[in-house]
């Protein structure tokens, strides 16, 4: 278990590093609903940046997986709470102009009311809707 | 050329980050966010860890330009809305129903089987409805 933590607080740092190089190297902010948002429905420019980018984010886990450090992503198999889930994530990210990368780790750490009313969002709102899968449904 | 390179180091990174971190590990988000259950803090040392590089990075843009590019991002606006509550209110429910986020849904798309895809397809096709939905709630909103 505090391995388990010492590897996130790592993995968190790294996190942190990529925004911070996106930043100050290109001037973008890494939020990743609004950087594949803009992408998908075409309102994004910078194009040529934002595909680096996805290139580098998709084909990093999947060299590393390939080396031999697996992740399993222990994700349910029930269709129909996939694409609720799924498009709850796209539109809400979208009306909410970010997700936990955007308003979470680039928003609060510049101390955005924004950043940190949509984390609280996030937080109650998936706290409450775990609970209720698991103690409502019994999934 | 330089800018494209800047954007692939960050993004690898990124999805390098959450690898090692767990966070392609639906069960590791779903038990950070289950407080009344066997609460997992692996997010909470994700979050800080991920905030503190940023922190300096923010303070070094003031009075500066990147590296590449023109401009840094406009202060943050503070006023806080109704999209913003209820989108990230709707997101918080996606998140806790089946523990990814967009980022993560990415970065494991390679290993997460069918079930990482169909979730994927739906994000997707949830963020390019997204205008269309915008435009139709506002013509709404003034026909009212």
């Amino acid at each position: 278990m505090p391995v388990e933590w010492i590897w996130g607080l790592v993995g968190g740092v790294m996190i942190g590093t990529a925004a911070a190089v996106l930043l100050l190297g290109t001037g973008r902010i890494m939020g990743a609903s609004g950087i594949v948002g803009g992408f998908v429905d075409g309102t994004g420019q910078d194009r040529s940046t934002t595909l680096s980018f996805l290139f580098g984010l998709i084909g990093m886990p999947a060299l590393m997986t390939l080396g031999g450090w697996e992740v399993a992503t222990n994700a349910t198999s029930l269709p129909w709470l996939l694409i609720i889930g799924g498009l709850c994530v796209g539109i809400g990210t979208r009306f909410a102009n970010g997700c936990t990368s955007g308003h979470g780790v680039c928003g609060m750490s510049r101390l955005s009311m924004r950043g940190f009313m949509a984390t609280v969002a996030h937080i109650g709102a998936g706290a409450a809707t775990v609970t209720f899968v698991r103690v409502g449904l019994g999934l | 050329m330089m800018r494209r390179l800047i954007a692939l180091l960050s993004g690898a990174l990124f999805g390098a980050g959450l690898h090692v971190s767990g966070m392609t590990d639906t069960a590791k988000v779903r038990g950070f966010l289950d407080f009344a259950g066997a609460w997992d803090p692996t997010l909470a040392f994700v979050m800080g860890g991920a905030m503190l590089p940023m922190v300096f990075a923010w303070r070094f843009t003031r009075g500066r330009k990147p590296l590449t590019g023109n401009t840094y991002p406009a202060p943050p606006r503070s006023d806080i809305t109704s999209p913003l509550i209820t989108g990230s209110i709707l997101f918080g429910m996606g998140w806790g129903l089946v523990g990814l986020c967009p980022g993560p849904a990415l970065a494991s798309i390679t290993y997460g089987g069918w079930q990482g895809a169909l979730f994927l397809l739906a994000m997707l096709a949830g963020m390019w409805a997204v205008p269309p939905l915008r435009r139709g709630l506002d013509s709404l909103k003034a026909t009212n």
